[in-house]
């Protein structure tokens, strides 16, 4: 799967909120898209990864 | 003293005109620049985030400080709706500056995709701001479009040249009623000062900060012009003559007469 561009082997089964929690994430200073569309940090643990997925993994930096 | 306080930018009330970009800083500077700016809004962008043990810029950031996301990197309305949406994610309210640049020499913002954006994201109930070049019929279908300020460019971002587009901005205060905020450009306090003696609402600045030699007395200087500005255009300048002078001393009464 790719991980902000990355392409990456997972080890299935693996939940969005095991990678971000497993890569070293603060859950509550991220934001995920999956395949395109917004996951709310509440449905994390619920949404099962695949192979062929993308998540794009964002927080807040400086800037004008 | 009596000034006249606080402005509105959509439901939110503030009494600091400096609105500041946290870019190029070092985050341990972060928080005695806002104290020293009396900063109450300050702008962040969205980006990629590696895994694990980086320093988050929400940590330097003194909380009670209002946070307006930039779509920064957005070259077209779809992309900014994109980045705005992941930024209200992020859980720091629904302020978003609307950016969208597609030149990447002069750092311009496409006010058509701007406009299409906004009205996007003002349907989605965000408290939208757009950057913009000062043109007045871009700004009125700005304002139609839902935009709750706008934020028209003094020069080219990070260029520290000033108020170049200083009588298309005059325009914008004159004819639309929303709060304008001067974005981008600004370089020295005398022209933050001049910004606001023209009526703006506010101003930010960022580069004129961070390329400072003493980076926080820079963020004092910006404060004490923009207050300056604001007090000035309140109390309504005076007149300027079109020739000759005018005594300020009485002109009678002189020894010797």
């Amino acid at each position: 799967m790719k991980i902000n561009g990355k392409e990456i082997e997972l080890i299935l089964p693996m939940t969005l909120g095991d990678l971000v929690a497993g890569s070293g994430y603060c859950e509550d200073r991220v934001a995920v898209e999956l395949n395109g569309r917004i996951v709310p940090r509440s449905e994390y643990a619920n949404v099962s990864l695949d192979n062929g997925d993308s998540v794009e993994i964002v927080g807040f930096v400086g800037g004008g | 003293m009596k000034t006249d306080g606080e402005f509105r930018i959509g439901k939110r009330r503030f009494n600091s005109r400096f609105i500041l970009g946290s870019g190029k800083f070092s985050l341990s500077m972060m928080k005695t620049v806002m104290e020293n700016g009396g900063i109450e809004i300050a702008t962040l962008a969205v980006r990629r985030t590696n895994a694990g043990g980086e320093e988050n810029i929400l940590d330097y950031i003194p909380r009670g400080l209002t946070l307006l996301p930039n779509t920064s990197g957005a070259r077209n309305a779809e992309e900014a709706v994109r980045i705005a949406m992941l930024a209200r994610e992020l859980g720091c309210g629904d302020m978003i500056k609307v950016e969208i640049i597609k030149d990447s020499r002069y750092l311009l913002p496409d006010n058509c995709e701007t406009i299409k954006a906004t009205k996007t994201l003002a349907e989605e109930g965000f408290t939208v701001m757009p950057y913009m070049m000062p043109d007045l019929s871009a700004a009125r279908s700005m304002a139609e479009a839902g935009a709750s300020a706008i934020m028209p460019l003094g020069s080219p971002i990070g260029s520290n040249k000033g108020l170049l587009t200083r009588d298309f901005i005059k325009i914008l205060v004159d004819e639309i009623d929303l709060p304008v905020i001067v974005d981008a450009g600004i370089g020295r306090p005398s022209q933050a000062c001049e910004a606001m003696e023209l009526g703006c609402a506010a101003v930010m600045a960022n580069t004129a900060i961070a390329t400072a030699g003493d980076i926080p007395m820079m963020a004092g200087a910006f404060k004490l012009a923009i207050e300056a500005g604001r007090m000035a255009f309140v109390s309504k300048p005076g007149r300027v003559l079109h020739e000759g002078g005018e005594a300020s001393s009485p002109l009678t009464g002189f020894l010797g007469d």
